[in-house]
């Protein structure tokens, strides 16, 4: 087989298109670098008639949006998923972990929930204080200038509230919560759990000319035909070749590896043009890995070399290890006091207005870290599974369950919007022992060695989600709402999900002073080959009871700066 | 005649003569059918692979014409018409059903078994299949379907309140994503709008009100379209 390689060198070549390659991409090419980008999938603006899937009727789909085709339904706007035909990963036996990968520009920024949350000085130094996993080789302070910048780049709503490890930004100010909301903060105030206005990098407020303001459809999972809310190619790409940079996208390119030469440095990268099915390479000064920390750590581990036996980046055999996902449990009630609701449009943004942040002291706990309580409800727009069961609610008021006829339209009057629901994310302890590796067996489509997972739960992580279905119990009593189903117990590991499913992976590349015990520096360049730099979750230490979003955003930021600097400086 | 009107007359002629010919208000029994699934679907964001696949599978047929048909009159009982709106055949869900049959494999066979269940029910009491059956005749089976026992799962009740309560929540579903379902339902959102909270009304009736200190952290709507600026200390000065 020919391998195609071009003559041009270009600046830096960023492998994958999401917050992190969306962050690298505009601060490079405003620094007048001429970059390339590689993204596995599709070309996506979700303001292309052809792509969209905004204010759409859920009778435009054949399934109503059912998630046969899409796992967050038709109507979601990520391409990808779980599982992808053609690009398998597999996990060693007794171990749980499910891998969602978003193949479009922008990758799973298309998907997220857009809540922003900044990690404070404690998630940077957490073995300080309990002392498990590992302090961050940085603190609050180093990020802190970085996270406000892209507060005003990209804009996120928000309160001042002066909480220690909530530490407050540059805010748009947050929309007024909705009835199920008013419901929950009156709750949470009776059982002194904290409750404030949610942090979402939607617009309720102009930050620019270029894009539009939200005009609450609750619909950001489908993408903002006005760019209201955050995705990495309305909010970084898009306006970077506006400005004219010098970027060469590639899509549809499915990097294989890092290609190094005998000084052990990065020269370029190799992928495969998923429409020709060729094998092409493109040479680049510096190498931006963004490919999500999974990603990242496949494609160092597969590149393999004389200097680099054990794949780039990995002489410290820790490439793929530390890898951990947030912990997720949830429940959902049926709150009386919203039955038979006088119906207004309360779509609101797309997500919760009121959200709880991690209000306890682990020393009166029997777990270590905390979590965050995301809630939902509403009179929201019916789809696939709407009405599904929906009688049933009847035995909480001594109704008739099932029947048919009036009766159901009855009921249906009834119970819209009666029903609402709590999620717990919390943060799980980094271990080494919970890994990603190259399965040497597999290979996907492209002929490139795929992922083998290996990663279990522990106590403190069960311990944790137990804590959860006890938390949520209390809400729904204070509100006087009865909680649906039936409180998971220990056979159950306490409804924790399983790893992967809150898609919050990092770890894999983690950052540190040392390179025996790290992979990464604080600026996420690897310590084997300093001309390659990793900025999606990849280098987390640990992940906080945040998502990891904005961390990723203003560390690729700050990594980007440094690029620019150390090229300066001829340093790589 | 199109599939759908066929299947509508199939489903009227069985049943010509009885109050669902009557009852529907003009405005939803209006010349013009809601678009049939099994019509060209207009552009709803799909990529190539998945376009192919709904085209692949509108083009399929799943169930007989009699199963449809049976399939109608079920959907109507369980969702029929009233004096506002149309009911579950107005709204196309007998054809969601097929399409849902052919996208979930796994609905098809407690479908089409539940459906033989049902005829060979009315053949034991009555000597004929379901469709054919009096409304009354139809209705004495569904009593004894239509309610499952509370805190026993469904999938111990039995094949016909097994059956009966997955076509309801098929029904139901079907019904509640249509045109019509959406105006019964009256779901007043997927609009472009400036939301500014509860409406008063609502919140008196809930007995709650928006704390002042809350509500200072607010949104001021008047304020949307000018651009952001803050203080050194990120206090929004607009």
């Amino acid at each position: 087989m020919q391998i195609l390689k071009s003559s041009k060198e270009y600046d830096a070549i960023i492998i994958g298109s999401g917050a992190g390659g969306g962050m690298a991409a505009k601060i490079l090419s405003e620094a007048g670098l001429e970059i390339a980008i590689l993204e596995a999938g599709p070309y996506f603006d979700p303001a292309d008639n052809e792509q969209k899937t905004q204010m759409k009727w859920p009778w435009e789909s054949p399934r109503r949006g059912a998630s046969t085709v899409r796992p967050f339904g038709d109507f979601d706007s990520a391409y990808g998923g779980w599982e992808i035909e053609g690009e398998p990963y597999t996990r060693a036996e007794g171990t749980k972990f499910d891998w969602f990968r978003s193949r479009m520009l922008g990758g799973r920024t298309n998907h997220w929930g857009r809540i922003s949350l900044r990690f404070g000085p404690k998630d940077f130094k957490h073995k300080d204080v309990d002392g498990l996993g590992e302090n961050w080789p940085i603190g609050y302070d180093d990020v802190k200038p970085y996270y406000d910048k892209v507060d005003k780049l990209i804009g996120v709503f928000g309160s001042k509230e002066k909480m220690e490890n909530e530490p407050d930004g540059f805010f748009l100010p947050p929309p007024k919560p909705r009835l199920h909301e008013l419901y929950y903060i009156k709750a949470a105030r009776k059982t002194n759990i904290a409750v404030m206005p949610s942090r979402m990098s939607i617009l309720t407020k102009r930050i620019n000319n270029e894009r539009g303001v939200c005009f609450y459809c609750h619909q950001c999972s489908r993408g903002c035909a006005v760019h209201a809310d955050f995705s990495s190619g309305t909010c970084l790409i898009f306006p970077a070749q506006k400005s004219g940079g010098k970027i060469d996208l590639f899509v549809n390119a499915m990097a294989r590896e890092v290609i190094t030469n005998e000084e052990g440095k990065a020269t370029g990268v190799s992928y495969i043009n998923k429409e020709d099915r060729k094998e092409y390479q493109l040479k680049g000064k510096v190498v931006v890995l963004a490919a999500s920390a999974c990603g990242s750590a496949r494609i160092l581990l597969n590149s393999k070399s004389a200097q680099h036996p054990n794949g780039l980046g990995n002489s410290s055999g820790l490439v793929g290890k530390y890898l951990h996902d947030s912990t997720g449990a949830s429940r959902s009630a049926f709150v009386p006091a919203l039955m038979n609701r006088k119906i207004y449009n309360e779509d609101g943004v797309g997500g919760m207005h009121v959200y709880t942040p991690w209000w306890l002291d682990n020393k009166k706990l029997d777990f270590p870290r905390g979590y965050h309580m995301e809630i939902w409800g509403g009179m929201g727009m019916p789809s696939y599974g709407f009405g599904f069961g929906i009688s049933d609610l009847n035995k909480h008021i001594g109704g008739t369950i099932g029947g048919y006829g009036h009766k159901l339209r009855e009921d249906v009057g009834k119970f819209y919007g009666a029903v609402m629901g709590i999620a717990g994310r919390g943060e799980c302890i980094a271990r080494e022992d919970n890994y990603c590796e190259i399965d040497p067996n597999v290979v996907d489509e492209f002929g490139i060695p795929v992922l083998r997972f290996n990663y279990t739960w522990s106590d403190h992580e069960r311990k944790q989600a137990k804590h959860m279905h006890n938390t949520f119990e209390e809400v729904f009593h204070a509100m006087g709402a009865t909680p649906l189903g039936t409180k998971p117990g220990k056979d159950e590991d306490y409804g924790l999900l399983a790893p992967g499913q809150i898609i919050h992976e990092v770890g894999t590349t983690r950052m540190g002073k040392d390179p025996k015990r790290s992979v990464t520096n604080e600026f996420e360049q690897l310590h084997d080959a300093k001309n390659v730099f990793v900025v999606d979750g990849g280098p987390f230490v640990s992940q906080a009871d945040k998502n990891p979003t904005w961390t990723i955003l203003a560390l690729a930021w700050r990594t980007s700066d440094y690029i620019v600097d150390q090229l300066k400086k001829n340093n790589i | 005649m199109d599939r759908r009107d066929s299947l509508k007359s199939l489903f009227v002629g069985s049943l010509a003569g009885t109050s669902l010919l009557t009852g529907c208000t003009p405005e939803e029994k209006a010349l013009e059918p809601a678009p049939s699934p099994t019509s060209t679907l207009g552009p709803y964001g799909r990529t190539p692979e998945e376009k192919e696949r709904d085209q692949k599978l509108m083009q399929e047929t799943l169930f007989t014409e009699d199963e449809l048909a049976t399939l109608a009159v079920l959907c109507d009982i369980i969702l029929p018409t009233n004096d506002e709106f149309g009911g579950a055949v107005d709204a196309n869900v007998p054809e969601f059903v097929e399409f849902m049959a052919k996208d979930i494999p796994a609905y098809e066979l407690p479908i089409r078994g539940g459906l033989m269940w049902l005829n060979n029910r009315a053949f034991k009491d009555f000597n004929q299949e379901f469709k054919a059956c009096t409304p009354e005749q139809q209705t004495s089976i569904i009593e004894e379907i239509a309610y499952p026992e509370v805190d026993v799962p469904i999938s111990s009740q039995g094949t016909g309140i097994i059956f009966f309560s997955l076509m309801r929540d098929l029904t139901m579903t079907g019904y509640y994503t249509s045109k019509i379902g959406v105006k019964a339902l009256g779901y007043q959102g997927n609009m472009a709008n400036t939301w500014d909270g509860v409406p008063e009304e609502v919140l008196q009736e809930h007995g709650l009100n928006y704390e002042e200190e809350w509500l200072a952290k607010c949104i001021n709507q008047e304020t949307r379209n000018e651009v952001a600026q803050w203080d050194d200390e990120g206090n929004l000065i607009n």
